[in-house]
């Protein structure tokens, strides 16, 4: 059974980070930089992500569970249809893959094939269901499994997003739909993020804070330029700025995302992009 | 109304490699409006031609040239200059391009690339609306097309993409999902934030589409 699953449930406090898949067909150092973070509760594989052709998710997730690594597979609805979604959920089944994290995607003009047909078939809560159904025994069309699938189906939030009621239609019909836990959009406005707990906590679905280690400055920045959902508030653009020891103001700051979450949700999700070590730290009450 | 722009110059010099003499089509329809294939387009490319060495034996601008049977009357009252050509080009959408290849043996060169069906918000300037999903979903989503007008045609709420109403792939782009929800709001109504809305039925978009009217 999945282990995030079972802590969730146990309520405990979960910490999972993420890791890509390399740009080549040789998985060997992806498994040795995840087997490092193996006793976080589980693994993020991303999927394409930022719209960048990497090797599978499907695949490295696989292989992490033979290795004895707990994966999340991540999943979005921009390159497949929903025969190739559905089967590959299927195949995440065979090789042992509980967890999943179901998404729209990126929107293929930002990654490296900007030239790519954008599938989009289904759409993030329409994959909820889609997974859900599969569990039941049965898949899009109505037709019966010879085997059920067993999943700990998850999905994202953007607690920041504007307008909130919006975002927050968005985040009940997730739940309707089957979404067991939630990781977030990277996350950086304390008080924000209470208030957007304050009205989740009652729908009792697990929410993990994403919680992303600022470098530097400049990084700061090219985030908000660059990526989808993020937005890190001009106050911390500041701070590690004015810092003598910028990566150690990230640190810093996660720490006090982290402490945040403690307060008032159930885990969080750590993008430390390359800086992994510095995990513990980051973690250090 | 169909979006359309003429080829550049160096690709449309490639597809008429080896024709000395050449037909021209216009349409009197969309391409008139889009100004890349009425009575002026047709006569300038006439000018360019010339430029080339190519010589023009005739032209038409058809009503419509999407219309079959239209294109071919036409195409057979200009027989004489048709018969002439080595080869007809074509300034209409991908649909009129293909009336009169339908109704001419010789070979046909498109002139256009045919963009999207789309609104015209003043001349020169157009929006893509509605991609003819054949299911349609304005009823609940206040007359605002997610299929379309969403970059990632999403049916069931904004992506984690949208920033300040904005769209995560062009900030100078409205988010589709954001128009919904804010006329919605003022309509009073929650429509299509009811329910999960299902994937869409692509059945009735096998290609290529037919369509016929029972009388
Ligand atoms: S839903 Fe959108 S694409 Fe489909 S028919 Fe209506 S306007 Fe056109
Ligand atoms: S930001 Fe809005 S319009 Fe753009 S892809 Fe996301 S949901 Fe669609």
């Amino acid at each position: 059974m999945s282990r995030l699953k079972e802590r969730l449930a146990a309520k405990e406090f979960v910490v999972t980070a993420e890791i890509a898949p390399p740009k080549g067909g040789d998985a060997t150092l992806a498994i040795e930089q995840a087997k490092k973070l193996a006793e976080l509760t589980a693994l993020n594989v991303t999927d394409n992500q930022g719209a960048n052709m990497r090797m599978s998710s499907l695949a490295l997730s696989g292989l992490l569970c033979q290795a004895g690594i707990e994966p999340i597979l991540q999943m979005t609805c921009r390159d497949r249809n929903r025969l190739a979604l559905q089967s590959d959920l299927l195949g995440a089944a065979a090789f042992g893959i509980e967890n999943l994290l179901l998404l729209s995607g990126d929107h293929a003009s930002f990654g490296d094939h900007p030239e790519a047909r954008s599938v989009f078939d289904l759409d993030s809560v329409q994959l909820l269901q889609t997974a859900t159904g599969l569990m039941q025994g049965v898949d899009m069309a109505g037709k019966n499994l010879s085997s059920a699938p067993l999943f700990f189906a998850g999905a994202a939030v953007s607690p920041e997003a504007e307008p909130f009621d919006l975002m927050f239609l968005k985040y009940r019909k997730k739940i309707a739909c089957g979404a067991q836990f939630f990781q977030t959009q990277a996350v950086f406005d304390p008080e924000c993020f209470a208030g957007f707990m304050q009205a989740a906590s009652p729908l009792q679905v697990p929410v993990l804070a994403g919680v992303l280690l600022l470098k530097n400055a400049r990084m700061a920045r090219f985030l908000n330029a660059n990526i989808p959902g993020v937005k890190v508030p001009e106050a911390l653009v500041e701070r590690l700025d004015q810092s003598d020891n910028p990566l150690a103001e990230g640190v810093a700051i996660a720490r006090e995302m982290v402490a945040v979450a403690r307060a008032c949700c159930q885990g969080v999700h750590l993008m430390t992009l390359g800086h992994e070590d510095l995990i513990p730290e980051i973690l250090s009450i | 109304m169909i979006i359309s722009r003429q080829k550049n110059q160096d690709e449309l010099k490639k597809a008429l490699t080896g024709l000395a003499r050449v037909f021209l089509v216009g349409c009197g329809a969309c391409a008139t409006v889009c100004k890349s294939g009425g009575e002026e387009e047709v006569f300038r490319m006439q000018e360019w031609l010339a430029t080339g060495g190519i010589a023009v034996t005739g032209s038409v601008v058809i009503d419509e040239a999407c219309h079959i049977m239209r294109a071919g009357r036409d195409l057979r009252q200009h027989r004489v200059a048709v018969d002439e050509a080595d080869g007809i080009l074509v300034l209409a959408c991908g649909s009129g391009i293909q009336s009169i290849a339908i109704s001419s043996a010789k070979q046909v060169v498109g002139g256009l690339d045919s963009l999207f069906l789309g609104n015209v918000r003043r001349i020169g300037e157009y929006e893509e609306k509605c991609s003819l999903c054949g299911e349609c979903i304005l009823n609940e989503t206040a007359g605002i097309c997610p299929v379309t007008t969403c970059a990632k045609g999403l049916l069931n709420g904004p992506c984690g993409g949208m920033a300040e109403g904005h769209c995560e792939i062009d900030d100078g782009v409205d988010c589709a999902w954001h128009l919904i929800y804010e006329k919605l709001k003022k309509q009073g109504r929650s429509a299509v934030f009811d329910r999960p809305v299902a994937p869409k039925n692509w059945s009735g978009k096998q290609k290529p589409g037919r369509h016929k009217v029972e009388r």
